[in-house]
């Protein structure tokens, strides 16, 4: 095991409530329909190439896209589609998503075979077959992050493991019930990109993680466990990249331009999971706490199963919800809908109580300097608010907008109680909305 | 149920820290002060305090309701100008004009420039000038700390001007005496141990960072040290830095929010900014007290300096910086 010196210029102490860690993968039974969006990723949406009325399998192709940066779309259950509907997915855009009711057999798809390859190109293709996207919560198609690229030479994978946001687990309990599969994912995918440098990133605050990993990494020298200070955002691509290596993603620039792969725990374990079974992503372990929820668990769950239905499965509410938010307080977006399906990139599910879910009000900036000083990508919160405020399209370019993360340390430590994010998400927005008027 | 579900943008926790919560720590650093002023002025200082605490308050309040603006006294903020200003008035004030500084440092400098984090010039100390030019022979009547017929004589820095601290006979106060408190100033200034408590408190629960106050005191001393003397590198640099407002300015005026800069680069160079004009107007000017005039010259620079001080993105080029 390593440990890593460097940290991140700014970040915050978040409390990490990791409720769950000791709290096993319960499998959740099949729920009675699903609900599939065509988006599940960063990228092109799918088209849909199912109809009301068709019978469908596990594993069975119901989504497509010939773009490149998109991810086809699986069945998680066995059934009949019922209906074709439109969801509001997280940006507030209407997508189209296939209702299918489950009959309860999960008959699984004839296309569902262990794959075979016989080079690189052949399982670059299985992955991108396998409907993987970046399971940290970001949901970046996968194969797109491993072709290969003519002018980069990538010399370092990183694991990434820290999972720096408060409550969630799952990343934990893949490592400690999984290692072996997360081992194997790397051994394919260091074969696959030519690397023979792994670093895994764990946050100091995952000792048994640390421990687990570390005992099996040390049949290789290639691979090494590397301890992380817990601070949020460790887990960030930017800063991890950061911690783990000293290198820095200049802004607008990719890890691949320092010649590092990151993927999540999760990720390098499906690899392998799927080289073994090819059985596609159809679920995924969620973790489900938040004040609000009756019992605090980890949970194995069909992608489309309404969020009401893994709630329930966990006891349902404590206290009536307030607020549900799909991913880690600090970054996971609130959910209008019990009714809205689990995603790919579903890592949690909070439910808070009015209490806790509450906005505290906002009051005037009083220059502390404290979004400052928090801010890892060194920006500088509280002007980028005036700007975004005002609308001031220079002002918002002069602080940079565009290289803020999103990652929310700056509103959490501002004692004005600030929504900086907020408004810097609706600057880099008009942003967007300027260039493309331009071009 | 579902449609009663609250949507909002994250980060969905927020950290404890509140306005009022930093506001209430400024005020607890500044009791030391306090303290040691009626320790060693009387009891009379309990009533400037009183007096500048309550007129900053009423006028805090009185002119967020004439301006139809949210009223904000819960904040603490008008708590904080008022005790700051007490301490920067001598002890022997008459409390009308204690009054009246309450209510320029409130009305005029605060409130008048946008209410809290908007006035470009810390109140208190934009108060104790105009006080200054206004009342100057009151707001100069300084009288020795513990002695009960209450003598009016200058201020100590007057022995330190350049080439003059090795005058003969004059009685200069010595450095203990300064830590303790025993040498003549305004209310706040008098006991450099009570402000470096304070200050402590300040740094340890992070309400300010170490950047001004040891930029500030670092290059005080190191130019008193260079300039004081007679000869250069002969200054007696401890004097300087003991005597007079430079703590009470060092940790709590410079490091005003609202006329400090935003990053830590630009702090420094605020903080070298005042000490290096508090031991110009020291040992130049005609003026004996610098820390007040420097820290709001500096003040008015600080938009300039957060310009100029735009840090580089993580990992890029970036603009400003
Ligand atoms: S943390 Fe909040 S109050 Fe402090 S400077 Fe930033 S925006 Fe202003
Ligand atoms: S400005 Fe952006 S990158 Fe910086 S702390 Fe705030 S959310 Fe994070």
């Amino acid at each position: 095991m390593l440990i890593s010196k460097k940290i991140f210029g700014g970040g915050v102490t978040v409390p990490h409530r990791k409720n769950t860690a000791q709290c096993e993968t319960v499998k959740m039974d099949v729920p009675e329909k699903v609900v599939i969006p065509m988006l599940q990723h960063v990228g092109a949406p799918c088209q849909l190439v199912v109809k009301k009325g068709d019978i469908v399998r596990v594993g069975q192709v119901i989504g497509i896209s010939s773009k490149y940066v998109s991810a086809p779309i699986h069945s998680s259950v066995s059934g009949t589609v019922t209906n074709i509907v439109q969801v509001i997915n997280s940006s507030g855009m209407y997508i189209d998503a296939v209702e299918i009711k489950a009959d309860g057999k999960q008959e699984i798809h004839e296309s569902v075979k262990p794959p075979v390859y016989s080079n690189d190109a052949e399982l670059l293709e299985l992955i991108k077959e396998s409907g993987l996207v970046g399971l940290g919560g970001a949901g970046f198609p996968t194969h797109v992050k491993l072709a290969p690229q003519v002018d980069k030479k990538i010399d370092i994978l990183i694991v990434n493991g820290a999972e720096c946001e408060p409550y969630i687990t799952a990343d934990y309990r893949e490592i400690v019930e999984n290692s072996w599969n997360i081992i194997s994912g790397i051994n394919i995918l260091m074969d696959l990109l030519k690397v023979d440098n792994v670093l895994i990133g764990i946050e100091d605050n995952k000792p048994e993680a640390i421990k687990v990993l570390t005992d099996l990494a040390n049949t290789s020298d290639k691979i090494n466990v590397v301890k992380l200070k817990s601070r949020y955002p460790q887990g960030a691509e930017k800063m991890l990249i950061y911690s783990l290596t000293g290198r820095k993603v200049p802004p607008g620039k990719l890890p691949l331009d320092v010649g590092v792969v990151v993927m999540n725990v999760n990720s390098v374990s499906f690899v392998a999971e799927y080289v073994k079974t090819g059985m596609p992503l159809i679920k995924k372990r969620v973790t489900v706490d938040g004040p609000a929820v009756m019992n605090p668990s980890n949970v194995e769950v069909l992608i489309g199963t309404p969020l009401g239905d893994v709630f329930e499965f966990c006891g349902g509410f404590k206290t009536e919800p307030y607020k549900i938010i799909m991913g880690g307080p600090m970054m996971g977006v609130a959910q209008p809908s019990l009714q809205n399906p689990v995603l790919k990139y579903t890592n949690a599910l909070l439910a808070f109580d009015r209490e806790s879910g509450e906005l505290p009000k906002e009051s005037p900036c009083i220059r502390c300097g404290k979004c400052v000083k928090a801010c890892p990508m060194n920006l500088l919160p509280l002007f980028l608010n005036l700007n975004a405020i005002h609308g001031n399209i220079d002002g918002l370019k002069k602080y940079n907008a565009m290289d803020c993360i999103e990652c929310g340390s700056c509103s959490y430590v501002c004692p004005a109680k600030r929504h900086l994010v907020h408004s810097i998400r609706l600057g880099k927005a008009l942003l967007k909305k300027e260039s493309m008027n331009k071009t | 149920m579902n449609n009663t579900l609250l949507l909002s943008s994250s980060p969905h926790i927020r950290g404890r820290d509140t306005t009022q919560r930093i506001m209430i720590d400024v005020v607890i650093a500044l009791v030391p002060a306090v303290i040691s002023g009626i320790y060693f002025f009387g009891s009379r200082v309990i009533m400037v305090v009183l007096i500048t605490v309550i007129s900053c308050v009423i006028s805090e309040y009185a002119s967020q309701k004439i301006m139809k603006r949210n009223i904000t006294i819960s904040d603490f903020s008008a708590v904080v100008t008022g005790v700051l200003l007490a301490l920067n008035l001598p002890p022997a004030i008459p409390l009308w004009i204690a009054a009246v500084g309450g209510i320029i440092a409130i009305v005029i400098i605060k409130q008048m420039f946008g209410g809290i984090g908007q006035n470009f010039m810390n109140p208190a100390l934009g108060a104790r000038v105009i006080l200054m030019l206004s009342w100057t022979q009151h707001m100069t009547n300084w009288i020795n700390p513990k002695v009960p017929d209450a003598v009016s004589s200058a201020t100590p820095l007057i022995y330190i001007k350049k080439g003059q601290e090795i005058m003969e006979g004059i009685n200069r106060p010595d450095y203990i005496e300064f830590l303790l408190g025993h040498a003549m100033g305004s209310i706040g200034e008098t006991s450099v141990l009570a402000l470096l408590l304070g200050g402590a408190y300040l740094l340890y629960r992070k309400v300010i960072s170490p950047a001004i106050p040891f930029s500030f005191i670092g290059s005080a001393a190191l130019f008193s040290w260079i300039f004081g003397g007679n000869r250069p590198f002969t200054g007696d640099f401890l004097y300087h830095i003991l005597a007079g407002g430079i703590m009470l300015g060092a940790f709590f005026m410079a490091t005003d929010y609202s006329t400090s800069p935003v990053t830590t680069k630009g702090k420094i160079i605020m903080g070298i900014g005042c000490g290096i004009i508090t031991i110009i107007i020291r040992l130049y000017a005609n003026y004996p007290e610098g820390v007040s005039f420097s820290i709001i010259l500096m003040n008015l620079l600080v938009p300039l300096i957060d310009k100029y001080t735009v840090p580089r993105t993580f990992g890029g080029e970036g603009r400003g910086g």
